[in-house]
């Protein structure tokens, strides 16, 4: 049984101008000890689906699921009380900006104090020499001075320490890292990765991390999943994924990656933007900016071929960096976009 | 300054003084310290670095927006001799324009696209006429890759990669020399990145103009740069040509900063040369070489005497008293 088994995520958010479906049809299965990545450019439903899973978005929003458990238990049938217990104790989420999770009011030790009272109890004293213990495991310099310290007195990659220690102050057995080094300069980045990696390993956490940033994803994750405008377009383990992608648009986005473009003179490009809540085009949501898009795709919104493992949202999944569709016929030789295969400049 | 080069800079510094509180005594920030370079037509220098090391700092000197507080500047031939709060001549402010990063805060929301192109060409060129102005305008607005409907659009009707462009635009309409880009792609998505930073390529094609583009991801640099200069704490610490730099990286912060880097390519997971710590505080510089509090080779020699910048290669210079050691420390790293 996978410790996190969500199959048919969607989500509505009600706004003035009717429903808009930020999620649709996400599947993602998590085992223990598990490193995933959400992959995805800005509004594409990273954050918003896994806010969901956590139970944490506003009223506005709808959220179904075709199924929706965490250890076995339905998470849309716990009562609130029960599902306090499990959310931000044994699954657990930090957030892009550590500086404004963090209440500004309070000493960083005050903050760590209220997640271990709310979750595993126990006397001031122990409470106490358990902040102390976190603070060192997240690799903060001088535990017992800087747990007094209040949050703007800290630097972004030391907060950022802290909300990792909250995150973890009650043992998760899952971790979701919503792009927890995009606001950080890259050294304090690989050192936030590296601290969440062996975080990970030596508590057998499974972790999901959310980014839009495909080294990130290639240096961190076993399993990957590609979303585009709210939809799933495909999941597959990071290897076969950056070797062989099955989706158009994760081909486009990989090709476009200026490390991977070779000694091309212009880097390749994916024509147009994201479609926005009004403008989502009919049939397959990426066929305007697809280059094998056909007249179906245009028409006919694609379904996952049922035996295919990667669930490729798409009429024509790429097989070893070829497209079936009819429209491929001319592309490859007319069109600079890169194979995906190209070799990576060291 | 050599023949041909559109921009001189001689050991540029900017510094601030900080105002003491009631708790604090007053203080000197050396945000730009002694920065040295030159700048060639259809060229691009490349300034990385991590937050606060100087970038824009440097940004704001080269494009005038403040004087140094000391070394030399020259722009088209002519020194730019500026004493706080006075303004440059307007034919040499005309000569360099910026892009900043943010496409969201850098134009005006009440402005349709076309009157903010129109606005420099009504300021700097009053012999044009309405009608050639907006003719100058559409034109450019084709040259970015927007459309002709887009002339009387307000700017919160664009995406993050189309303001980009406008700013571009609005940016060439008195054909400046120089684009100084801070960040310029840094808050786009992957795929309207790579649109950009082609359109900027076409654009520097065209015109022949000098870029100097500052930013800290590293694979966009090394695929446009044809210079670089690394940063930390406010000074050049590498120079060199960009090919020369990321083959063989010589300081052991551009080593620390490279190996930091994640390569999008899951079969090279390696060892990285770790950074420990984080940049010291500008206020409390550690007496030496800045880098040395978070460096793997500092010996006691580090802490003396801040390390000049000094020609290890034809090309390249390194502010590194340990530089042999560093580059064979690399070199077995792999
Ligand atoms: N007007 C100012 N007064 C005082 N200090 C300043 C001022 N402007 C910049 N600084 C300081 O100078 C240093 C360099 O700042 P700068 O903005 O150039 O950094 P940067 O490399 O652009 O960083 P980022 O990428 O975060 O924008 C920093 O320590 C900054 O706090
Ligand atoms: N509270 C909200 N009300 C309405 N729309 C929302 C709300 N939160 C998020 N959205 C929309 O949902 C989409 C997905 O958002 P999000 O998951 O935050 O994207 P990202 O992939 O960048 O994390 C976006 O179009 C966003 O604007
Ligand atoms: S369904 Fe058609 S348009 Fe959509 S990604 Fe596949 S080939 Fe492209
Ligand atoms: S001078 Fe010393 S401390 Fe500074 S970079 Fe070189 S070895 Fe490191
Ligand atoms: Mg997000
Ligand atoms: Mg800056």
């Amino acid at each position: 049984m996978a410790l996190l088994d969500i199959e048919g995520l969607s989500v509505r958010f009600k706004t003035s101008s009717g429903l808009f479906a930020a999620v649709e049809g996400v599947d993602i299965n998590v085992d223990r000890g598990e490193v995933w990545s959400i992959v995805g450019e800005s509004g594409s439903g990273k954050s918003v689906s896994m806010l969901a899973t956590m139970g944490l978005l506003p009223w506005t929003a709808q959220v179904t699921a075709d199924k929706m458990a965490f250890d076995g238990q339905d998470l849309q049938q716990l009562s609130s009380r029960q599902r306090r217990r499990i959310v931000g104790g044994e699954m657990s989420m930090i957030f892009q900006e550590p500086m404004s999770s963090l209440n500004p009011c309070f000493t960083v030790g005050t903050q760590i104090d209220e997640m271990i009272k709310q979750h595993l109890g126990g006397s001031r004293k122990e409470r106490h020499e358990r902040a102390l213990d976190l603070l060192a495991q997240v690799g903060i310099p001088d535990p017992a001075r800087r747990i007094k310290a209040y949050p703007h007195q800290m630097s972004g990659g030391m907060s950022q320490r802290v909300m990792i220690a909250m995150a973890i102050s009650c043992n998760p057995r899952l971790l979701i890292a919503d792009e927890p080094t995009t606001a950080l300069d890259v050294t304090i980045q690989a050192q936030i990765l590296e601290l969440l990696l062996r975080l990970q390993e030596d508590t057998g956490m499974a972790l999901i991390l959310i980014t839009h940033d495909m080294g990130v994803v290639a240096e961190t994750a076993k399993h990957v999943v590609v979303q585009y405008a709210g939809r799933q377009v495909e999941k597959q383990d990071v290897k076969s994924l950056f070797a062989n992608p099955r989706h158009p648009y994760t081909e486009a986005l990989l090709s476009a990656l200026p490390e991977r473009a070779g000694d091309q003179d212009r880097l390749p490009t994916i024509p147009g933007v994201v479609p926005g809540q009004h403008d989502r085009p009919s049939g397959c949501l990426f066929n305007p900016r697809c280059r094998y898009a056909t007249e179906h795709c245009r028409e006919v919104e694609p379904v996952p071929a049922p035996d295919d493992p990667a669930r490729t949202l798409c009429h024509y999944p790429l097989e070893d960096g070829v497209s079936p569709s009819p429209a491929a016929a001319g592309v490859a030789r007319d069109n600079p976009q890169s194979s995906p295969h190209r070799e990576v400049r060291p | 300054m050599s023949r041909d080069a559109v921009l001189s800079a001689v050991n540029l510094t900017r510094h601030y003084q900080i105002k003491g509180g009631p708790f604090s005594r007053p203080a000197t920030v050396k945000a730009l310290n002694e920065a040295t370079f030159e700048l060639y037509p259809g060229q691009t220098l490349a300034v990385v670095g991590e937050s606060g090391c100087g970038k824009s700092t440097l940004a704001r000197v080269l494009t005038m927006i403040e004087p140094p507080t000391s070394g030399k500047l020259t722009i088209s031939g002519h020194e730019v001799s500026l004493k706080e709060g006075q303004r440059p001549p307007a034919a040499l402010r005309r000569e360099v324009q910026i892009i900043f990063q943010n496409p969201y805060g850098s134009l005006n929301p009440r402005k349709t696209v076309a009157t903010m192109l129109e606005e420099p060409l009504k300021l700097n060129r009053k012999e044009m006429s309405a009608a050639a102005r907006r003719e100058a305008a559409l034109e450019m607005i084709a040259k970015v890759g927007l459309r002709p409907e887009h002339a009387d659009r307000y700017p919160h009707m664009f995406s993050g990669g189309q303001r980009q462009r406008i700013a571009i635009a609005r940016a060439l309409m008195l054909n400046p020399k120089i684009l100084v880009l801070d960040e310029p792609v840094s808050a786009l998505d992957l795929s309207i990145q790579a649109q950009v930073l082609n359109l900027l390529a076409d654009l520097q094609e065209e015109f022949g103009l000098a870029y100097v583009f500052i930013s800290h991801d590293l694979s966009v640099v090394r695929r446009i740069a044809d210079d670089v200069i690394v940063m930390y704490f406010g000074q050049p610490v590498e120079t060199g040509p960009a090919e020369e730099v990321f083959t063989t990286p010589r300081h052991p912060y551009t080593q620390a900063l490279f190996s930091a880097t994640p390569v999008a390519d899951p079969n090279r997971r390696r060892e990285r040369v770790h950074l420990k710590g984080e940049p010291p505080s500008p206020l409390a510089p550690p007496p030496g070489c800045p880098f040395a509090p978070r460096c793997h080779l500092a010996t006691d020699a580090c802490t003396q005497d801040d390390p000049p910048l000094e020609r290890v290669d034809d090309r390249v210079e390194v502010a590194c008293i340990h530089v042999d050691q560093a580059m064979a420390r690399y070199a077995r790293a792999g």
